[in-house]
């Protein structure tokens, strides 16, 4: 291992998770500390566990075995919005947009954890409600900026183009004022003019908010590029862990994805 | 002890009915993901053509219940009629709530149809007697042989209908569309047409399950269907819907909650306490009886 | 310009627009218009009627279109609102706290009665709500008809809703006799009672669409999983809405007993072929669009319309009789009307539009204009 220990308390820690399906163990002992700003990729072949590691991080599976902590907190049987509160936003691999709400709604939906007008401010459209809604709109136009998204506010979800709605998934999860941002396979199926966009975008998020990032993807170039560590997965085991050029030499990464 | 098995026997006899109906709309539940709310219409439709089709098959001297086969087309005519004409164009480019909404309007209209046909009307139609008065006495329990005959023809068809969908070609398709749609066309299986054949089964069912109905209750009108359906359909959804064997499931303990509650609890409270077990297993077993919960793939 | 003043526009000319259209009924109500046959007869009982049709199917298009949660057990929570109501002021009355159906203290009583018809239909809401919507899709639609069919019921079996305790009669038929007493539709008075409570629920349901949880439950319909994942709490936002449309339901109810004179559950059930059939709001609001609360209003008055109570009444005399056949068999013109709406216009009449007064020529504008800008965009991509 060549983590470098820090001495503060990991914004996300796991311990010996793990998570069988009826028997079948689909990803055993993983083990990860994630610090505040830090870019972690989350690699392996296909069927290594990835996104069944990341439904365990977000409360969809309840793991089996081991524990996730957030800021030293353990989230034991919480559910996924819970989850959400404590500071851990996600992107789906297959996106999951609110296709028929506007772009902006859709980013104003993740901020409703953080409005507190209640039924009557709504009814009577008090001045707690206005403030609220006007904060909500400031925001989420602003995080439309971020991924570019800010001239196509009012368009509907479904109507974007495939490489805008995974930016708007990012600037949703973004709405929920996270600790952690857990992508998934962000840039699968786009270009590489879409790429780049996607990694400046990653950056700007970066260098604005300070959070940590961890990431799933298959393109090796970009998770080479822009990971500050990588953790290799296989059969649902931990194979690698380490600095992206330790990574790219490890034998038993590449026999994972070569074959042996 | 007698009111018990008598209560049993009256018991198995509506849920041999329920479960007949059942398979119609489990069958093609299974197979386009439909509530075919229409289908309750569809044992309407087969009691009005058990009595139209009487007289001719008195008059041929056959025996009274043969009118069920000219009743089984009809059905089966107007099931892939509605089909045809209503649900395949909206499953083509509407969504699965616009094809329930079809489903109902369909049911209202097969509904309104009869009432505005001069020879049905709004008023209910008496049936003549289908199955010989004759009756059996084991003991102290009397068993009518409409009751045996309800029973027996039930069980009949439901095996019948097992191996079908079990051993023969059609089934296996049936299968394999309700499977995966798209996987079957790659497999060379016509999927249009094998829906098509499914509503054509299942509106016969109905047709079946209409001759049952009228033997014990022989009147018939136009809103028929539409609490015979509903329970059916709790039937169905009770045993697992799309299950066939979970139908049948459903069907004989619905018949049996029904008409344990009648004699022992209030009748008034039959049909409440019917849905209450359906409740109940839905909260539990939200999947049916025979069901396996699929979660979403995230 | 703020999100505030933009908004605030809109609400000024509607409630305006509103209020005249309130005033010149009242007015009418009273004036020599008002004393005539056409007045009481006809248009005053069509507008109940509309009333509580209207606010039946908006309330049901937030669980459904809103929320994409089909509800069958709505007209059973109509029916908890109409027995709530019901029973109370015939309590009120026995206790003496009015003699005859007029003033200021049986107009109290009225708005009391609806209310607790309301807030009773709420918690039952709540009730079935909280188990029922842990299901999805059809298995809801299963278990919300299960419900609905226990209510309506045990309602029957209540020995003070009518069927064996009433004196008067069966299934709570005289209920209404000694309560409000409206008595029927030549008597029906109090119109503004009707229009009041009506735009009032539609207008706090346009407020709660249109809030965070608005927001919340669209979320809900179109993705469950990632509104858990972008922190709704998908339960609570599920039940809270459920109810509150519940509520409106109860109100509903309440008007509608007020409007009958007599209510028997039987009006309620699935299997009458009357319009309060939990099956059949669920056709208005689909008809008219899932999504938007215009659509159900629209689809509302056409449901009545086409009520056979009315088709033999005076607005079908006023068709030109060429087209005054098809009123024979109204259900049937519907049911072939309804199957060609949603062949060729899946989406309902209105999709997910929303009318309003001040908007309606910048959104024809701005929908060919989005549309335009749509096209291009996906060309250049």
């Amino acid at each position: 291992m060549t983590e470098k220990e820090r001495n503060e308390t990991p914004v996300l820690e796991t311990r010996g998770l793990g998570i069988s399906f009826g028997g079948l163990q689909a990803v055993s002992d993983f083990d990860i500390k994630i610090y505040k700003g830090e870019l972690i990729g989350l690699i392996g072949p296909n069927g290594a566990g990835k996104t069944t590691v990341f439904n365990m991080l977000t409360g969809v599976y309840k793991p089996t075995e081991g524990t996730v902590y957030l800021d030293g907190n353990a989230l034991n049987g919480k559910k996924p919005y819970e989850f959400v509160s404590a500071g851990v936003a996600r992107t789906f691999q297959n996106i999951r947009l609110f296709k028929d709400m506007s772009v902006i709604d859709n980013v104003k939906a993740a901020c409703t954890k953080d409005i507190t007008y209640n039924l009557f401010d709504a009814t009577f459209q008090t001045k707690k409600y206005w403030e609220a809604e006007q904060a909500v709109e400031d925001r989420a136009h602003e995080l439309l900026k971020i991924v570019n998204l800010d001239d196509k506010a009012s368009w509907k979800a479904s109507n974007l183009p495939y490489g805008a709605q995974r930016k708007l998934e990012i600037a949703r999860a973004l709405g929920t004022n996270m600790k952690i941002l857990l992508l998934d396979e962000p840039a699968a199926g786009m270009n590489p003019t879409e790429t780049d966009e996607l990694l400046s975008c990653i950056n700007t998020i970066r260098e604005k908010f300070g959070i940590a990032i961890l990431l799933i993807e298959h393109d090796m170039s970009l998770v080479m590029k822009v990971c500050e560590r990588i953790k290799v997965i296989d059969y649902g085991q931990t194979i690698a862990y380490g600095l992206p050029e330790e990574i790219a030499n490890d034998k038993r990464v590449i026999a994972a994805y070569l074959g042996t | 002890m007698t009111t018990f098995i008598q209560t049993l026997i009256v018991g198995l006899r509506l849920g041999s009915m329920y479960a007949l109906v059942a398979l119609g709309y489990t069958m093609v539940y299974g197979i386009i993901r439909l509530l075919n709310f229409a289908h309750g219409d569809f044992i309407m439709v087969g009691g009005y053509a058990i009595i139209f089709s009487v007289p001719a098959v008195k008059a041929m001297g056959l025996p009274i219940w043969v009118a069920v086969f000219p009743a089984i087309i009809v059905c089966a005519l107007v099931g892939m009629g509605t089909e045809l004409v209503a649900y395949r164009p909206v499953r083509k480019n509407g969504t699965a709530m616009s094809a329930l909404i079809t489903a109902i309007a369909m049911s209202l209209f097969l509904e309104n149809l009869a009432q505005a046909i001069p020879a049905i009307g709004p008023n209910p139609k008496v049936a003549t007697q289908i199955f010989p008065s004759s009756g059996i006495k084991i003991g102290k329990v009397t068993l009518d042989s409409s009751t045996i005959l309800t029973i027996i023809i039930g069980l009949a068809v439901m095996l019948g209908l097992y191996f079908f969908i079990q051993k023969t070609k059609i089934g296996r398709a049936m299968r394999c569309v309700s499977e995966d749609k798209e996987a079957a066309t790659l497999m060379g299986i016509n999927v249009n047409r094998t829906i098509l054949i499914t509503f054509g089964i299942g509106s016969g069912l109905a047709a079946v399950a209409s001759l049952m109905y009228i033997s014990a209750y022989p009147k018939v009108f136009t809103t028929l269907g539409v609490m015979l359906g509903l329970k059916a359909f709790v039937a169905a959804v009770l045993g697992g819907i799309g299950i066939i064997p979970g139908a049948m499931l459903g069907g004989i303990v619905i018949g049996l909650v029904e008409s344990f509650t009648m004699s022992y609890i209030s009748s008034s409270l039959s049909d409440a306490f019917v849905f209450l077990i359906l409740i109940v297993v839905l909260l539990i077993k939200p999947a049916g009886l025979l069901g396996k919960n699929v979660g979403e793939k995230v | 310009m703020t999100l505030k003043k933009m908004n605030q526009k809109g609400f000024v000319v509607n409630t305006i627009v509103l209020a005249c259209l309130f005033f010149l009924l009242a007015l009418l109500s009273n004036t020599g218009a008002g004393k005539g046959n056409f007045f009481r007869l006809v248009l005053t009982p069509s507008l109940w009627q509309c009333g509580y049709l209207i606010i039946l199917a908006t309330s049901l298009n937030m669980v459904l279109g809103f929320m994409g949660q089909l509800s069958l057990c709505h007209c059973a929570f109509m029916a908890i609102g109409a027995y709530t109501a019901a029973l109370m002021s015939l309590a009120f009355q026995r206790a003496g706290v009015f003699k005859s159906p007029k003033g200021a203290v049986f107009i109290l009583i009225m708005f009391l009665s609806i209310l607790c018809g309301g807030l009773l239909a709420a918690a039952f809401g709540f009730i079935v709500g909280i188990p029922a919507l842990r299901l999805k899709g059809d298995y809801l639609a299963i278990i919300t008809l299960g419900f609905g069919m226990i209510i309506v019921n045990v309602i029957n079996n209540l020995p003070f809703c009518g069927q064996n305790g009433l004196a008067e009669g069966s299934a709570g038929s005289s209920l209404y006799k000694n309560g409000l007493g409206f008595g029927m539709k030549t008597k029906v008075t109090y119109l503004w009672v009707a229009i009041l409570l009506t735009i009032l629920a539609v207008v706090m349901m346009f407020k709660y669409v249109r809030s965070k949880f608005g927001r919340a439950i669209q979320a809900i319909r179109d993705d469950e999983i990632a509104a858990a994942a972008s922190g709704i709490n998908t339960a609570h936002y599920k039940v809270l809405t459920f109810a509150y449309s519940a509520f409106f339901a109860g109100i509903a109810g309440g008007l509608y007993a007020c409007a009958n004179g007599s209510i028997s559950t039987s009006s309620f059930a699935f299997t009458n072929g009357g319009i309060l059939n939990s099956t059949f709001v669920v056709v208005m609001v689909v008809l008219g669009g899932m999504g938007s609360l215009t659509g159900s209003i629209v689809a509302a008055v056409l449901m009545f319309f086409v009520n056979y109570e009315i088709k033999n009444g005076a607005w079908v005399a006023m068709l030109p009789s060429g087209i005054q056949g098809i009123f024979k068999y109204p259900m049937l013109v519907y049911a072939f009307v309804l199957i060609v709406v949603i062949l060729f216009r899946p989406k309902g009449i209105f999709g997910d539009y929303e009318f309003s007064l001040v908007h309606v020529r910048e959104d024809l504008a701005k929908h060919r204009a989005l549309k335009a800008q749509e096209k291009a965009e996906m060309k250049g991509v």
